[in-house]
């Protein structure tokens, strides 16, 4: 089925948000689960990039390490939307996935073992 | 950039990542029908935090939505609460309830990828609610257990009865729980894992 279906004139308001992407909704990379960690690289921003003020405030959450589900609920934008403005950053180097979480297998007994006993001590 | 630094909750512990440790975050699905009791349970084990999703509107959905009546609201966004648990060790553990109307279908695919397991909470009075929930897990090969939430004043059911009623495989774990008590809840997900970690160690064990 084709992408014509949502990105005709009828669709409005539908992409009100995606105006913070310029209307990008495409991914480079959409590898990234709710649960995947993300950190700030720390590189400068290289003299072309023009950062938004929601690239920004993405970037200053994610100087420490946070799950992506984590950074959408702070910065209060839609998912799909923080989406495209962390893939925007990992394009640049600001913005690092820590941790690639596991994609399609369960977690290793180590951390099933973790989350047995973290459980058990609540 | 300071007002990052204001709320360090949502962060991931720095006791967590000293000795270069790997923080760690692992999430649990909370499934089954409507009005069952997910956001209860996720609620009396976890801090409940809000996510914004309309992901139904892009390329992702596409071909899995039924967009009727979708072109006519103003606001598509979709409120979807999480629940987060923090752990020693550099643990978070994510609870994510499934939404339970047929054109979230697709999010569930994502939910679902790297998912330690999910939880089927069912109701004894509307038993058929949890099918559909089951067989997802059942074909995707999510590890998964029932969880029958029983209310005040449900009738009670025999664990065994309740088990053929859902057709349920005889590995497949099966409780009872009041999702609104937090050890309840506590040990519904400590049977989700211990369920998990049988089966992992039982894979292991085969392949030796």
């Amino acid at each position: 089925m084709s992408d014509d279906r949502w990105l005709d004139e009828d669709a409005g308001p539908i992409f009100r948000p995606y105006t913070v992407t310029r209307g990008r909704t495409r991914l480079r990379d959409d590898s990234l689960n709710l649960i995947s960690l993300l950190e700030a690289t720390g590189l400068p921003v290289p003299r072309r990039t023009r950062l938004d003020p929601e690239h920004r405030r993405v970037l200053a959450f994610c100087a420490e390490p946070i799950t992506f589900a984590d950074l959408s609920s702070e910065i209060d934008l839609p998912v799909g939307v923080v989406r495209v403005l962390v893939d925007d950053l990992r394009e640049e180097n600001l913005l690092r996935v820590l941790q690639a979480t596991p994609t399609g297998d369960v977690p290793d007994e180590l951390v099933l073992r973790k989350l047995l006993h973290g459980l058990r001590a609540l | 950039m300071d007002y990052a630094h204001s709320d360090t909750a949502v962060h991931v512990p720095a006791t967590a990542r000293r000795g270069g440790g790997q923080p760690t975050a692992a999430k649990i699905l909370i499934a089954g029908g409507f009005g069952v009791g997910k956001t209860t349970m996720v609620g009396s084990i976890s801090e409940i935090r809000p996510l914004r999703t309309e992901e139904m509107l892009t390329d992702r959905s596409t071909g899995v939505d039924d967009t009727t009546g979708v072109a006519d609201k103003t606001s598509t966004t979709v409120a979807m609460d999480f629940g987060r648990i923090t752990m020693g060790e550099g643990l978070i553990l994510y609870l994510f309830g499934t939404p339970g109307q047929e054109r979230f279908w697709f999010m569930w695919d994502e939910l679902a990828l790297g998912a330690v397991g999910a939880v089927v909470l069912a109701d004894v009075r509307r038993l058929a609610d949890s099918f559909a929930a089951i067989d997802y897990f059942e074909d995707r090969g999510t590890p998964f257990m029932v969880a029958v939430n029983c209310f005040d004043g449900a009738e009670r059911k025999d664990p065994a009865d309740v088990r053929i009623a859902l057709d349920l495989d005889p590995d497949v774990p099966l409780v009872m729980c009041d999702v609104r008590s937090r050890d309840s809840a506590k040990e519904v997900l400590i049977a989700m894992v211990e369920h998990v970690l049988a089966r992992t160690t039982a894979a292991v064990g085969a392949r030796r």
